[in-house]
């Protein structure tokens, strides 16, 4: 049986108050809150094995190299990634998603090529793609939204040409909460060509993921979204693709030999990983994958829907109250405005009750756009909430309506 | 924390509700617009200025109640006042919000000194200002608080 107080008593900041009150922590959409299991193993890496790897000949420097590769052989498995080389760590999906445009983008696309990405995309899963389309001439392109939120039927389809080479969608949008049919859109694109980016940062701590079965090419997450450390995150590519594509960043690590007639470069997946990486993040994020599988993904995703269900409820006979975002398919997302209140006055207002939740255009702009909104308020869920609190988020929304609109 | 009503005051809740100076302006000779990218605030100032004296403001655009409440008592402010004198207030106003000591008399805008308990919320009571300085400038780019 999942225990949420027993889940809660793992997270040390849970404990602590915000202005006088218990904090309740509803923006884990933006990062979650971090296990002591993956304090611990990082305090602990820096405590007694703390060296620079793939280098050393000593002690220290051969168990960070383990500690770090077995790291990379957790994140294979989660994702259920055929080989270990094809996990690239990278600062995050930011910088993943700018890896593939940067090094697959440049070398294989030319002008006139498109690229398709969704209106529900992140600013992270749009710019590094107009800055492609910039340097090369390809052209971006976008499958619009309908008004819940989800991809316009059959759009995607008749978007899809024999230009396109490649989709960028996420698995779970940030803004709306909406899940995306991945598997049916990159089962289409392979049929015309083009490869597929997944963005799974919204998902991974959500929804479990196979690669292998999803056959996409490339898949990104970050660590800090998924009850790991910040400046870590992963690349999933097939190995067909990275061993074609050329380094992103050049420096140590990476290479092979060196001289200066001729740098030839290391092997997958050193060739992507130039510099010292973040090791004790890396270590880390292993430590968060054991957490969440310890926990198990249909635990966490079952707990999460009842929130989700227990807070569209109450937010639907909440007069003036409307949820952006209503697809179908939803996942630990929920967006909404409140009529004649502003969403950031709403976030301050939350906060004084010690209620954290996002206000603004959570780097999805489009998305606001598409809705004539300036901004939203957003309460996301994550496996350490609590009936209780999702509660205290509607009583701390009626405060709002009473100062705002007595 | 402090308390929430320093910061939502009765006399803001009603320049948020019944915004002062509120639309466009077509006798304005300097225009400008604002943008907030952290909250979506946009707005768009117009002034009627005539030997330096600032004779008529008006603004259009969206926000929050701190910033469509600093937009209102701002352009009550600044009529009559002349560009040097609409300068001095935006300083003392700046110095306000940041709950620095200010030296000039701040009339109604005082009601605003809240802000500086909430830092997250002074680029919501400055982007009016802001505007100002672009507009009494007449830059054409939009400014923005970032
Ligand atoms: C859907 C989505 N994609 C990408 C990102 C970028 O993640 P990061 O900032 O960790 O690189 C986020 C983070 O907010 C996100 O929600």
């Amino acid at each position: 049986m999942f225990d949420v107080q027993r889940m809660r008593a793992q997270f040390p900041i849970l404990a602590r108050e915000v202005h006088g009150r218990p904090l309740v922590y509803l923006d884990n959409a933006a990062t979650t809150q971090k296990p002591r299991a993956v304090i611990d193993a990082e305090r602990h890496y820096y405590e007694f094995q703390n060296a620079n790897i793939h280098r050393g000949v000593h002690a220290l420097s051969q168990e960070a190299t383990d500690a770090f590769e077995a790291a990379r052989d957790k994140v294979k498995n989660f994702l259920k990634a055929p080989h270990r080389e094809e996990i690239i760590f990278t600062r995050g999906a930011t910088e993943a998603i700018n890896l593939v445009a940067h090094s697959w983008g440049r070398t294989n696309l030319k002008a006139g090529d498109e690229i398709l990405v969704s209106e529900m995309e992140h600013h992270a899963n749009i710019v590094p793609w107009q800055l492609l389309c910039e340097a090369t001439g390809a052209v971006l392109k976008v499958i619009p939204i309908d008004e819940r939120g989800a991809l316009v039927p059959g759009a995607f389809e008749s978007l899809l040409g024999p230009r396109t080479k490649l989709v960028g969608i996420t698995q779970v949008s940030n803004a709306l909460g909406t899940v995306n049919p991945v598997a049916d859109i990159i089962r289409k694109a392979h049929q015309a060509g083009a490869l597929v980016l997944v963005d799974g940062a919204q998902a991974v701590a959500h929804l479990s993921v196979d690669v292998k079965a999803l056959d996409c090419d490339f898949y990104v997450f970050s660590g800090h979204k998924l009850y790991g450390p910040t400046g870590i995150g992963v690349l999933y590519g097939k190995r067909e693709h990275l061993e074609k594509m050329p380094p992103y960043q050049g420096g140590g690590d990476m290479i092979a030999q060196v001289t200066f007639k001729k740098t030839t470069y290391n092997e997958l997946p050193y060739k992507f990983e130039a510099g010292t990486p973040h090791i004790a993040g890396v270590v880390g994020l292993g430590a968060a994958i054991d957490f969440i599988l310890s926990v198990g993904l249909e635990t966490i995703a079952a707990h999460e829907d009842t929130l989700l269900a227990q807070a569209t409820r109450l937010a639907s006979a909440f007069e003036g109250l409307q949820v952006i975002g209503t697809a179908p398919g939803k996942a630990s997302i929920l967006s909404f405005v409140m009529k004649g209140v502003h969403p950031h006055d709403i976030g301050t207002i939350l906060d004084s009750e010690g209620v954290a939740i996002r206000t603004g255009h959570h780097c999805a702009m489009p998305v606001m756009d598409h809705y004539h909104l300036p901004a939203t308020a957003r309460a996301s869920f994550a496996l350490y909430n609590t009936p209780d609190e999702v509660d205290a988020l509607f009583r701390a929304l009626r405060r709002v309506e009473e100062l705002f609109l007595k | 924390m402090s308390d929430l009503r320093d910061l939502y005051q009765e006399v803001i809740f009603d320049h948020n509700r019944h915004p002062r100076n509120f639309g466009a302006l077509p006798e304005a000779n300097r225009h400008a617009d604002g943008f907030n990218p952290l909250c979506g605030d946009r707005l768009t100032l117009h002034l009627r200025v005539e030997g330096g004296v600032i004779q008529e403001a008006r603004f259009e655009g969206a926000g929050c109640a701190i910033s469509t409440a600093s937009a209102s008592l701002m352009t009550e402010a600044l009529k009559g006042k002349t560009e040097a004198e609409a300068a001095i207030l935006f300083e003392g106003f700046h110095h306000m919000v940041m709950g620095e000591p200010v030296s000039v008399d701040l009339g109604k805008l005082a009601v605003l000194a809240g802000v500086s308990e909430f830092p997250a919320r002074v680029k919501c009571a400055t982007l009016a200002w802001h505007t100002l300085n672009a507009a009494l400038k007449n830059e054409s780019n939009p400014v923005s608080t970032e």
